[in-house]
């Protein structure tokens, strides 16, 4: 059964790049913005997260179609980046991280915010006192008391990345070698007459990654932090 | 040493102080949920007064009239909480070094062993805090604020959370930390014993107000507050 053909070979891959790339380029911003919103009150917040979170609520087809509105090859944005730098993201995979980053981003920024809420204030204002200028406190401080969870939340980001399908069908279409991920070839294995066989080998696989991403979490917040991960 | 005079407002809360003192260690004694707390973050740098000055050894740190407000990292103000604080990711050694990794060669006027021995806290140095009891932590976070070097040690209750046997094991350190180091403290305490063990000059705190030039009543001692500015 596990007798890949080349086209799941390489649906598995791309899923592994997209995921990837989405989480890295996820993680910088999730963690500026779920400290912000832990830490700081401020006109607009409501806004920020309801903006935010949208994606978790909505049918993930309007986003896909927003982000081709916007970044499409004549969207408003997309056609500007096209004329002036040659960026193009619409039906790449590029735009298929794009899709994906937009899609998990309020799972991480979620996760980042209750880590970092979690946290005593006071164990900041300790550091402030010690001679720490607010940058140092936020690394050696917060950041690292804020690990396990902000980590939790990559491992969530990038298996919903790897899920991802609605708004990466939408944007990014369903280009084999290009945009067909894991789930699009699921799918498309289901359109096809005798596809059946194919489609449950994808199954497994996808399966299989997700408990994989789910163990190595486990392996790694352990390590972070070996008293309390019981 | 002491010089502040500042108003203070939190949660529909108004402390005002004035605290003149030049003494080496000042007791400040009163309830609790009076403003100690409030007043002592106030000094760091923690809680933004309304207005005021805050002098500290002819230092001004905070002063509303002209435009002074150092941050809390650039204030020297060493803080000694009353739960210790100590940071549950670091060992001992590291929260030690905290402070005194942040200051230059010449700032550091304490060495991390000299700092372990007055305060005996060698054999905990490779602990992590989780494994420590309630008097060692409080020793730690003594001697992580100690060696930030600071120009004063602000204690906020630090003997509180421990029961009376430990506390006559801490008080014998904050003795040494007085007469060995010279270091100036501000001790905030609902205890009086624990602040005339420490010091004869003790400044009472009122619901709203701290004023060390009325002489604290029930301990009046006239040589403890210098006349009104």
């Amino acid at each position: 059964m596990f007798d890949l053909s080349e086209q799941e070979i390489a649906a598995l891959l791309l899923s592994l790049k997209i995921a990837t790339w989405s989480s890295v380029l996820s993680c910088p911003p999730a963690i500026a913005i779920g400290w912000v919103l832990a830490r700081f009150q401020f006109a607009g917040k409501a806004l920020l997260d309801g903006l935010i979170h949208l994606p978790l609520v909505l049918p993930p087809i309007v986003p896909g179609y927003l982000l081709l509105l916007l970044l499409g090859n004549n969207g408003l944005l997309g056609r500007w980046l096209n004329q002036h730098f040659g960026i193009s993201v619409a039906f790449s995979w590029r735009g298929a991280v794009l899709a994906s980053m937009v899609m998990a981003f309020p799972l991480m920024v979620r996760a980042v915010r209750l880590s970092v809420a979690a946290i005593d204030p006071r164990l900041e204002n300790a550091a402030r006192t010690l001679g720490a200028n607010p940058l140092l406190v936020f690394f050696s401080i917060t950041l690292p008391l804020a690990a396990p969870g902000i980590l939790a939340g990559v491992v969530l980001g990038f298996s919903r990345s790897l899920g991802e399908f609605g708004a990466t069908i939408t944007f990014v279409g369903n280009i084999e070698g290009e945009t067909r991920t894991l789930p699009l070839a699921i799918y498309t294995a289901t359109q096809m007459p005798g596809g059946d066989d194919q489609a449950a080998r994808l199954v497994v696989l996808s399966m299989l990654l997700a408990l994989a991403a789910l163990a190595g979490s486990e392996l790694l917040s352990r390590k972070l932090h070996p008293k309390t991960a019981n | 040493m002491l010089d502040i005079h500042i108003t203070l407002a939190r949660g529909g809360f108004t402390l005002t102080a004035k605290l003149h003192s030049t003494a080496l260690v000042t007791g400040l004694f009163g309830p609790s949920g009076v403003g100690k707390s409030s007043l002592l973050q106030g000094i760091a740098g923690l809680l933004k007064p309304r207005h005021g000055h805050i002098a500290i050894a002819g230092d001004t740190l905070y002063c509303s009239a002209q435009g002074i407000n150092l941050p809390p990292h650039r204030r020297r103000i060493g803080f000694v909480f009353q739960d210790a604080l100590l940071f549950p990711h670091l060992t001992v050694r590291n929260n030690l070094l905290y402070g005194y990794r942040q200051l230059s060669a010449t700032e550091r006027r304490l060495s991390l062993d000299a700092v372990v021995a007055i305060l005996e806290i060698g054999a905990l140095l490779d602990k992590s805090p989780q494994h420590l009891s309630g008097g060692e932590k409080q020793r730690v976070g003594l001697g992580r604020a100690l060696l930030s070097s600071p120009r004063l040690l602000l204690l906020d209750e630090p003997l509180a959370s421990l029961d009376e046997r430990l506390k006559q094991q801490i008080l014998p350190f904050l003795l040494r930390i007085r007469d060995e180091l010279q270091m100036p403290m501000l001790y905030v305490s609902h205890a009086l014993p624990e602040i005339r063990y420490l010091t004869e000059h003790v400044v009472g705190i009122q619901p709203g107000f701290v004023d060390s030039t009325i002489p604290f009543s029930s301990y009046a001692d006239p040589s403890a507050t210098p006349p009104n500015n």
